[in-house]
């Protein structure tokens, strides 16, 4: 290496890059927060190591094989008529199909356990927050049923306490991702997405949309906050004293403008039946000739397909 | 009378295009000051844009390829300089309506218009040759689909200067591509220019498959047929299978866009998921159209450098069938986070890990073709070394995605980008251009520089390493695809890196070119004029270099799977032509040029220009143009005709007399 003096900048770049690699344990997803988030780094790993089964043999006798049988090496064996072993053959379907019967029953299991519309816990299920995230262009809106309450790019929940996102799309698909807590559903419009989630520690999350929706997409970013139960409450009086509210006639219309970047707002006073009118809008008519009823019942993704 | 097409189209303030504008401008007037000073142009006419020669379309695919990669590449590098800069807060120097064209722009180019006649240019070269054929089945077809493939190559680059290109990502996801969202004509270019090359992306499928089923030589049964061809027929009947999916999608998204429809719009009972479902349909297999020919272009390099029979070649035939076959059942994979249920996505999740067994076979068989081999190290194999090793990372990301709940957290990441550019750099680029060194000689008749040739290897690999290994670290630190800017300035040195190593992959692209440029200037001493510089094994190394535009004086018998070695081990190593004098020769039949194709091509290009800007009077009398030239070749009756016997024992006489100055 160093009879190349030009190689010698790309070691130095290496070296740059080697924090980052020792760090990598400490990044989102090798690092989580909560409880889905740990399984989905654990499941990671696993795969990545069975794949080493075959991936470092691979790389081993591709660089032995070249290396050995090149042709200036007239100690090695030739045999150009040499086309088929059965033996050899046998092993080379065998290993890859076992590694993937393994990793096929990996797969069944963790779909299911980690499916986002199951509840984090099926008991408790009643326990569990309900917050409704709908991406507007290009900003998150978050609603909390119960608590009438509404917020612009921050999100608050609990610590250790179940949160059932639900999940729309005022404008284009978007995606709903907090790395730190696990997995991300796509946001649609019309479209009523599940979502269960917990952070097991305290700590502010970021959190963004990974789905491309247009000029303002790199600012779909918010905040997460995991916080303890009285600093929840706090934030939620703090939300409640806004003077600002929102209902799907009144307010809703010109927050689902377009705009970038868009600060932390709050809304109290917020309409329970926002969510289910931004779902309905999408499905008679034109958005802006909207009208409610109540029979119609949304539907979740699944169903729909 | 101009439809939505003003001046105000042109994007004066835009001192980037502009200048690009302006180099594309010069670069174009000094090509055609060049062909006009040097009176080129019925030459050019008549020996190439009305060719029906496959062996000229297959060049001509390769060098639009190449400069279109020029093109892509360019929106690469825009791409990292702009992520290496835009962190915590800073906004780079791409404005996010310019950005989201580029890395749209960068994912069509690089898919439609540089893999798709990478891999169809090297087809239309080699398949025929492979066969023993003297033409594809309908030559007619193949300079049609060359030029409507060309149409929207051109309808992509008008799109920079005039009006804008589709800002929606490559494949414009409904309802971001409907035009509540996207009112502007950058999707409407995207629509065309994919309508009318896919248009002649099918035909190719067709004409492809038709002739290895039908054009085989005598004895040429299908598993006496050399590996490129076995994955070529398999990506050809991807291509039928698949292509029509991409046209009835874009279809249904023009009917919403022009006439109102809505199938994907977010309202009326548009459903935009089915739209992620049709293009998705179509968009997994096509990843399988690119890639198994690069598999058997492997396999040819690999086989022909170890000087050695293919290991296992009817295990690498059956794993490239249950490859195609189960490409058409993983295309779910693309959004697991859509919400399906969990025995869905697990099927899926499934499915895709089993393409990972042939896949994974076809490794193993070409490491043991090595094995007991004399592997000589040229740059063909080099790309091949280098793929083996790449192609497998990428693989392991792959099924490490396929894994539905991994997915989850992986998908639309940086990771996602690794991958595909893991196995689409290491599979297709470096496929393509082994196979381009390798069938260079076999096109021109001189070999390329060896030392440039590595030079580029080494300058791709190192690039390639440098500047997608950072992307897998800041996936994982919730890194996004198709990001303008970010906040995290802690990701900004990785982003360098990230630049550093498109610098080395564009010193890569440099070292091609230097090598066309020397290998061109030293094109006498690098000559080889036996038409077999590799001692290869199949076909094509049998006839002169480059072939006479017959192919075969005498259409050769094949007794065995590489029948052209086999017939060389008899003879002592040497395959000497017969002697011209003591040989019988007869007339062929051979297809006359056409001027259908271009014509037809020159009014798509009319046609889908005069649809993006709604100029309803041009597009009526462009689709008429199309129609009469088309009924007129219909009711052409001269479209072949016979080279005497006299003619193919001059041509023939010429290469062995050559041939023996040699000896």
């Amino acid at each position: 290496m160093g009879r190349k003096p030009y190689l010698r900048p790309l070691g130095a770049l290496l070296m740059a890059a080697l924090p980052f690699l020792i760090s990598g344990c400490s990044s989102a997803l090798m690092d989580p927060k909560g409880q889905v988030g740990e399984e989905q780094r654990v499941l990671i790993i696993t795969a990545f190591a069975l794949m080493l089964i075959v991936v470092i043999p691979v790389i081993v006798m591709t660089l032995l094989f070249a290396f050995r049988y090149r042709e200036s090496n007239p100690d090695a064996a030739y045999k150009p008529d040499w086309g088929h072993s059965k033996a050899i053959e046998v092993v080379v379907w065998l290993i890859p199909c076992v590694i993937i019967v393994v990793l096929a029953i990996l797969t069944w299991v963790t779909s299911h356990s980690l499916d986002p519309m199951k509840p984090i816990d099926a008991e408790n299920e009643q326990n569990a927050l309900e917050i409704q995230a709908v991406s507007l262009d290009w900003k998150w809106l978050f609603i909390y049923p119960e608590q009438r309450l509404a917020s612009v790019n921050e999100v608050a929940f609990p610590a250790n306490r179940p949160v059932h996102f639900r999940i729309s799309s005022g404008s284009v698909m978007n995606s709903f991702w907090i790395p730190a807590l696990g997995t991300q559903i796509y946001a649609m419009a019309g479209m009523d997405s599940n979502l269960h989630l917990i952070a097991n520690e305290q700590g502010t999350y970021p959190g963004r949309s990974t789905n491309y929706s247009g000029a303002g997409f790199s600012g779909m970013t918010f905040d997460a906050l995991a916080l303890s139960e009285p600093e929840f409450e706090r934030w939620v009086d703090e939300v409640n004293s806004s003077d600002q509210t929102l209902s799907f006639e009144d307010g809703y219309k010109e927050l689902a403008q377009p705009s970038q970047s868009v600060p932390v707002q709050y809304y109290s006073d917020v309409s329970p039946d926002l969510y289910r009118n931004i779902l309905n809008s999408f499905r008679e008519g034109k958005p802006d000739e909207h009208s409610t009823t109540e029979h119609s019942v949304p539907m979740s993704a699944e169903t729909a397909e | 009378m101009f439809g939505k097409l003003s001046l105000e189209a042109i994007p004066y303030h835009e001192p980037i295009v502009m200048s690009v504008a302006v180099v594309m401008a010069i670069v174009g007037a000094y090509i055609v000051g060049w062909i006009t000073f040097n009176k080129k142009w019925i030459y050019l006419w008549k020996e190439w844009i009305t060719s029906v020669d496959h062996k000229k379309l297959g060049i001509m695919y390769f060098l639009v390829a190449l400069v279109m990669l020029i093109r892509g590449f360019s929106d690469a590098i825009m791409m990292r300089t702009q992520q290496a800069m835009a962190a915590g807060g800073a906004e780079g120097y791409l404005p996010p309506e310019h950005y989201d064209q580029i890395f749209t722009a960068h994912g069509v180019i690089m898919i439609f218009f540089v893999a798709m006649p990478m891999v169809i240019g090297l087809m239309n070269l080699v398949v025929p040759l492979q066969i023993g054929a003297r033409d594809v089945a309908f030559p007619f077809l193949n300079n049609l689909s060359f030029w409507l493939f060309a149409a929207g190559v051109v309808l992509v680059n008008i799109s920079l200067v005039v009006g804008e290109f589709a800002k929606t990502g490559w494949l414009a996801y409904a309802p971001l591509s409907e035009s509540t969202y996207s009112p502007g004509v950058g999707v409407d270019y995207w629509i065309w220019a994919l309508q009318i090359s896919g248009v002649g992306t099918t035909l190719t499928g067709i004409n492809f498959f038709v002739t290895i089923m039908k054009m085989r030589t005598k004895g040429m049964t299908l598993f006496r047929m050399p590996i490129f061809t076995w994955t070529s027929l398999v990506a050809n009947g991807l291509i039928i299978a698949s292509f029509p999916i991409l046209t009835a999608t874009i279809a249904m998204l023009t009917l919403d866009r022009y006439l109102d429809f809505h199938f994907f719009t977010n309202d009326l009972g548009g459903n935009m998921m089915m739209y992620v479902n049709l293009i998705w349909a179509w968009g997994h297999p096509e990843v399988y159209i690119l890639i198994l020919p690069a598999f058997g272009v492997f396999s040819e390099v690999i086989a022909t450098f170890a000087k050695k029979r293919l290991f296992g070649y009817h295990t690498m035939v059956w794993a490239t069938v249950a490859i195609g076959l189960l490409s058409f059942m993983v295309w779910l994979h693309h959004f697991f986070t859509m919400g399906a249920g969990a025995n869905v996505n697990a099927f899926f999740g499934i499915m895709t890990m089993i393409i990972a067994v042939p896949t994974g076979v076809k490794i193993f068989n070409w490491l043991f073709t090595m094995f007991r081999g004399r592997l000589e190290f040229t740059s063909p194999v080099l790309w091949t070394l280098g793929f083996i090793i790449t192609f497998t990372l990428g693989g392991m990301t792959g099924v490490m995605l396929a894994v539905p709940a991994a997915n989850f957290v992986l998908h639309n990441s940086l990771f996602v980008i690794a991958h595909f550019h893991n196995v689409i750099i290491g599979g297709v680029v470096f496929g393509s251009l082994a196979g381009y060194t390798f069938w260079f000689p076999k096109a021109f008749g001189f070999t390329l520089n060896e030392k440039w040739g590595k030079r580029s290897f080494w300058c791709w690999i190192i690039g390639f390493y440098l500047a997608f290994t950072p992307l897998y670290i800041l996936s994982f630190y919730g890194a996004v695809r198709r990001m303008q800017s970010y906040p995290n300035a802690d990701w900004q040195p990785l982003m360098i890196v990230a630049w550093v190593g498109a610098v080395f992959i564009l010193a890569g692209i440099l070292c091609t070119a230097i090598q066309l440029y020397v290998s061109i200037r030293d094109r006498k001493a690098r000559a080889d004029v036996t038409g077999d510089p590799w001692n290869g094994r199949t076909l094509e190394w049998s006839t002169s270099s480059p072939p006479p535009h017959y192919n075969f004086a005498h259409l050769p018998v094949v007794n065995s799977i590489d029948n052209f070695w086999e017939e060389k081990q008899r003879r002592g190593g040497q395959a000497l032509p017969g002697n011209p004098e003591q040989t019988e020769y007869q007339d062929i039949h051979m297809p006359r040029n056409t001027v259908a194709g271009p014509v037809i091509g020159a009014f798509s290009i009319v046609l889908g220009f005069a649809l993006v800007w709604h100029i309803w009077w041009l597009a009526g009398a462009s689709a008429l143009g199309i129609f009469v030239s088309f009924i007129m070749r219909v009711f052409n009756d001269d479209i072949d005709y016979h080279v005497p016997a006299d003619e193919v024992r001059q041509t023939e006489t010429e290469h062995y007399q050559q041939v023996q100055m040699q000896a």
